[in-house]
């Protein structure tokens, strides 16, 4: 009869850390601004897969990593949005229970699973001054081990982050106008990649939740739209 | 479908059936309790769909009645399901409003789920399924009998369908009302009706046909200009599902359907 190896708990949870990182580092980071209206998520990515994606009214979600992992965390994320919109009120859903939520799950298969999930994601919740109790945005990252993280004016996702918090500490002001944050997230992707054209229209995905919007608040930026607000 | 126990589909109402029964809508009702207790609930009365030049018109009285008592003046009865579509209601209101909460629910969760909305045909049938489920409980009395109108962006016109208890569906071309008044609301639209109709021209027939149907329906309600309560008209066309206002109803009732029955009466 062999005997299994013995392996230090720190050296399995180092091994599995360095592996979701290494997963998450081969794909493109995501920035989350605020802008004088709202958030916008801004990702590079030129296939019709999508990152960032609605998941109720005032509440959109963005991921990075392995594709198959991050698109159920979002489609588990509109399940749990819409049972609780429907079994309690739409304003009962909010940012912060899913994030939770997420970070628990996150969390679980990082300790409890040989393999770890390789994937980040953003939570995002608009806030409206004229909305008792909803004032404030909210934006929540949680990362691959299931760490969660609560974020003012910005937050990033990705392997590129560092860079990207670096570009971003020094630019970024709140109540900018959307064509300037969408040119200022472009911008620190391009830095965080060391690229230095910008990037293409095209190859960009653009999502806002407009808290001028009536109802649902999220909106996904077409091409030609996009070429407007960049300018 | 099912991956490792869990539900992994795009519809909501299977959701629902699958992991959160305790929230599923219409309870399979039994008993013989159950036939008296349903006497007393509230019921919607008069809805009416049809089509005209841009799109498709939607209006419904506001009166529910229990029995013969009045249960509320001012209920809704036509809900905007997406930005291109609605559902009128008539019948049991409590299913009823249940049924055009979940329609919205389901569309919108297809859409977030999948990334792209349904077609119109897609989201009539839909609801086709929702009637048929209900009818274990509209044997009991709660019937439901919803239309569906919205704009087809691919064919650029309104279209509408009515259902019936099994959850049969049938698109009509031109018009169609629902409802204990509906039959009279029906007929009037069916006197005025043309194809290519104006909005303004539609919209006196959508008041005029519930005010016939008030007239002759008494559980259908008409204007009740000592409340303010006006019938709720929406219209659906290529820029999205519009609601009009009250004043333009009070504008079009006072000015074409209250001067019209006048003059006849004079």
């Amino acid at each position: 009869m062999s005997m299994p190896f013995y392996v230090s708990p720190e050296q399995l949870m180092q091994d599995k850390a360095e592996y979701a990182r290494k997963g998450i580092a081969r794909g493109k980071s995501i920035v989350a601004l605020e802008y004088d209206k709202g958030i916008v998520l801004v990702a590079e990515n030129p296939s019709r897969l999508s990152k960032i994606g609605e998941i109720y009214d005032r509440i959109a979600f963005a991921g990075v990593g392995k594709f198959s992992e991050f698109d159920q965390l979002r489609k588990i994320g509109v399940r749990f949005a819409d049972v609780r919109g429907y079994a309690y009120s739409r304003e009962d859903v909010r940012g912060k229970a899913l994030a939770n939520a997420y970070s628990q799950a996150i969390g679980d298969v990082f300790t409890r699973e040989l393999k770890p999930l390789e994937v980040e994601v953003i939570v995002a919740e608009v806030g409206d001054p004229r909305l008792a109790g909803h004032e404030e945005s909210l934006m929540f990252r949680v990362t691959f081990d299931g760490s969660i993280s609560d974020h003012r004016g910005y937050t990033t996702i990705g392997g590129g982050v560092d860079a990207l918090e670096t570009y971003l500490r020094d630019r970024y002001k709140s109540g900018l106008p959307l064509g300037d944050a969408v040119r200022m997230g472009r911008d620190a992707l391009v830095a965080a990649s060391n690229g230095s054209a910008p990037i293409a229209p095209e190859r960009l995905e653009v999502c806002t939740l407009d808290r001028e919007r009536v109802g649902r608040k999220f909106r996904r930026a077409g091409a030609e739209e996009l070429r407007a607000i960049l300018g | 479908m099912l991956i490792r126990g869990r539900y992994q589909g795009s519809s909501f109402f299977e959701l629902l059936e699958t992991e959160h029964p305790e929230l599923r809508p219409a309870p399979r009702l039994a008993g013989s309790d159950a036939g008296a207790a349903l006497a007393s609930v509230p019921h919607g009365t008069t809805v009416l769909a049809f089509r005209f030049a841009d799109g498709v018109v939607v209006a419904g009285d506001r009166l529910a009645t229990e029995g013969h008592r009045v249960a509320a003046r001012d209920l809704q009865k036509v809900f905007p399901t997406d930005s291109h579509s609605l559902i009128a209601i008539a019948g049991a209101a409590g299913p009823a409003i249940e049924m055009a909460r979940m329609l919205r629910i389901e569309l919108e969760h297809y859409e977030k789920i999948e990334g792209e909305p349904l077609e119109l045909e897609g989201k009539a049938n839909k609801l086709s399924q929702m009637v048929r489920a209900n009818l274990p409980a509209a044997m009991q009395g709660l019937v439901v009998v919803p239309l569906f109108a919205g704009y087809d962006p691919r064919r650029r016109i309104g279209r509408l369908w009515k259902y019936d208890v099994t959850g049969g569906r049938y698109e009509e071309t031109e018009y169609d009302a629902s409802g204990s008044g509906g039959l009279y609301a029906r007929e009037s639209v069916k006197k005025a009706w043309q194809p290519g109709l104006a909005r303004e021209e539609a919209l006196r027939i959508a008041v005029q046909a519930l005010a016939d149907a008030a007239d002759e329906d008494r559980a259908t309600g008409g204007v009740d200009l000592g409340r303010g309560i006006f019938p709720l008209v929406c219209l659906c066309t290529a820029t999205g599902v519009e609601e009009v206002g009250r004043e333009t109803i009070e504008r079009v009732y006072r000015e074409q359907v209250v001067v019209a029955r006048t003059r006849a009466g004079a």
